[in-house]
């Protein structure tokens, strides 16, 4: 268990209860089993507490949480007879997004997301789920391909951001993600995305210009980085809890602004606490929404799509 | 604290120091230090004449020189929620907003205009790096779609000059969703079958190159203009290494297939009306400086909440003098 620094009081209390059953089994004759549940009672009345108040900081570092499910866990957990399709054909496989043909509740889809990965060895190779160009190619490919062949299209996001590099860039970076958010407005089939950690800026907007979009309760979806918006702003990368608070970036917030559609509510202590019932939570919404959009003429969910995002930012946050 | 202060009588000092003009007259050419007088510059459309360098020019000005005789309408853009975040950090978003309109005496990053260019009717918008680094918040926005709708409207090519550092933080996630927005607003120029044709000038970054900057049916670069998604110093940051001479300048894109064309500010009204008149199949343009349209266009009258006054051209001396 990976726990957050604002965690530590719990870590203690966690540490405490199992220690004392740890010695229970080491010395049967004694009996600690009572103590050790208070622990945990206090532990569960702390991890509730804190949950139930997270400051929009405190969200950003569960929703970079390692421990959290990612897209590969979701992609396994949720969908059946999932088959990656790989690369962009024009340059490479980006191992930053993944996707494929798959079947959600026996309905076939097009399933695509960004990976983060979840040791040193598999964040390296998945980029840290920042994708290249290729990635995003990859992804509209993908989407082209779902599109020819009435597949509804699952998006996955969870990403820092698109990748900063200089092969990137001239690869075209830029037109690739603006190009991906075309080709997500384009779709004549249902298209449904989930925020899942995070969604960094534009690179979280060419996987997320959906017909229904959800947040799940501790995920975030920003303009910028709290620490790269408080290094502009605030010239001082130290402020990213104020940066934080001042974008606005937690699924709260968003639902206020009319951004999202769904918060999708998480376990208490957050989806990596108990990762099978957060993710049941999405697939359960995602098989609903599928329900109600699958069937709809191509014409109809392209407009739908449209004036969803036209009419956005027509509100700011209630006073 | 010059030696006239110290020397000469404060009544002789008062005849040297008396200034009639504003002191702005002469500009330092960032690229090549040659000192500039302004109506040299204004005429150059803010080009350097000796070394080619392009400084940055308003959308104003820039109208001014792309329509003929300097006369186009402004196209009205709707006013969306003002500081929809109440967003604070050393300083309140309404306040920087209210000293970037001072400065510019614009409203906000992005102005729209109608008018003929080259005898050609056309819908131009044009961003203001000047107003918070031109940044895309859901002002521009709104003025895409605008710029979009009435050239659809009109049945008219929109050209857009960008320039700017990205999406406007202030406005947190309403910015960001700003890029399909704008996209959608290309779309509707496609499904029309209309010319989008974008000239991206320096510098055009972030969010708004990874939108409606980079989806014209034909991209144009004005020399050496900063054209990237990522900023040089957060690559240099991520990556640890020297990036090479010249990396995301509008040549450097080119080399590397992301562009159709790199054209000076002083060619670039004729290029445009030569690639427009071709892609709809009019006669070839009629060249040289050409009064303005007879007759105001007929959309004008009928443009819903547009500003009727025709705005008179600032830049005429510009055109007699060539």
């Amino acid at each position: 268990m990976n726990y957050l620094e604002f965690e530590k009081p719990l870590a203690e209390i966690e540490g405490k209860a199992s220690e004392l059953r740890a010695m229970g089994r080491a010395n049967p004759e004694m009996d600690v089993e009572k103590e050790a549940a208070a622990l945990d009672r206090k532990a569960s009345e702390m991890l509730a507490q804190i949950y139930g108040d997270l400051s929009a900081w405190r969200k950003c570092q569960v929703a970079r949480h390692p421990d959290r499910p990612h897209c590969r866990d979701y992609i396994e957990a949720l969908f059946t007879d999932f088959t990656p399709l790989a690369g962009d054909r024009n340059f490479a496989e980006d191992h930053a997004v993944m996707g494929g043909l798959a079947r959600l509740e026996g309905r076939a889809v097009m399933v695509i997301g960004q990976e983060k990965g979840h040791d040193t060895k598999s964040r390296i190779e998945r980029n840290f789920g920042m994708a290249r160009p290729e990635g995003y190619r990859k992804a509209i490919r993908l989407m082209d391909l779902a599109d020819r062949f009435g597949l509804p299209v699952v998006t996955l996001v969870d990403t820092p951001g698109a990748y900063p590099g200089k092969g990137a860039e001239e690869r075209g970076q830029s037109e690739a993600i603006a190009r991906a958010t075309e080709k997500c407005l384009a779709l004549g089939v249902p298209m449904l995305s989930v925020i899942i950690g995070e969604g960094g800026s534009g690179g979280a907007v060419a996987f997320a210009t959906a017909n229904r979009v959800a947040m799940l309760e501790h995920s975030i979806y920003s303009v910028i980085s709290p620490e790269g918006c408080a290094s502009i702003l605030w010239k001082d990368a130290d402020k990213m809890r104020e940066a934080a608070e001042a974008l606005h970036l937690t699924a709260q917030d968003l639902s206020g602004l009319g951004v999202i559609d769904r918060v999708v509510k998480e376990p208490v202590g957050g989806a990596h606490r108990d990762r099978a019932a957060a993710m049941a939570a999405v697939g359960a919404l995602l098989a609903g929404w599928l329900k109600d959009l699958d069937g709809k003429a191509a014409k109809a969910l392209r407009q739908d799509r449209r004036q969803k995002f036209l009419a956005m930012g027509s509100q700011g946050l209630a006073a | 604290m010059n030696w006239i202060s110290n020397y000469v009588r404060p009544k002789i000092n008062s005849l040297f120091s008396r200034r009639e003009v504003p002191e702005n007259l002469w500009t330092k050419c960032d690229n090549c230090g040659q000192m500039l007088f302004h109506r040299e510059l204004a005429a150059n459309l803010n080009v350097c004449p000796n070394c080619g360098f392009h400084m940055p020019i308003s959308p104003a000005d820039r109208f001014a020189a792309l329509f003929d005789g300097g006369v186009y309408t402004e196209v009205a853009v709707p006013d969306p929620v003002q500081d929809p975040l109440k967003f604070r950090d050393s300083k309140r978003y309404t306040d920087r907003l209210r000293e970037a309109r001072a400065k510019t005496g614009e409203k906000d990053a992005m102005l729209v205009a109608e008018g003929e260019m080259g005898r050609t009717p056309i819908v131009a918008a044009a961003q203001d790096f000047s107003f918070m680094a031109g940044s895309m918040g859901m002002y521009v926005g709104n003025a895409i779609i605008a710029a979009a709708e009435r050239a659809v409207k009109l049945k008219r090519p929109l050209v857009l000059f960008s320039a700017a550092g990205g999406a406007r933080m202030q406005e947190g996630i309403l910015s960001l969703m700003q890029m399909p927005r704008t996209t959608i607003a290309v779309q509707m120029l496609k499904e029309a079958g209309l010319p989008y044709v974008v000239v991206l000038t320096n510098p055009t970054t972030g969010g708004v190159t990874a939108s409606y900057a980079m989806l014209g049916d034909v991209q144009i670069a004005e020399p050496g203009a900063l054209i990237c998604f990522a900023g040089p110093r957060v690559i240099e940051q991520t990556i640890r290494e020297k990036l090479p001479e010249g990396f995301q300048r509008a040549e450097y894109l080119l080399d590397h297939g992301m562009l159709d064309r790199v054209t000076s500010r002083l060619e670039l009204k004729d290029e445009l009306v030569t690639i427009l008149r071709m892609l709809l199949r009019l006669s070839p343009q009629v060249r040289g400086d050409l009064p303005p349209p007879e007759a105001p266009d007929a959309g004008t009258e009928a443009a819903p909440g547009g500003k009727s006054a025709a705005k008179p051209a600032a830049k005429k001396a510009a055109g007699q003098k060539k």
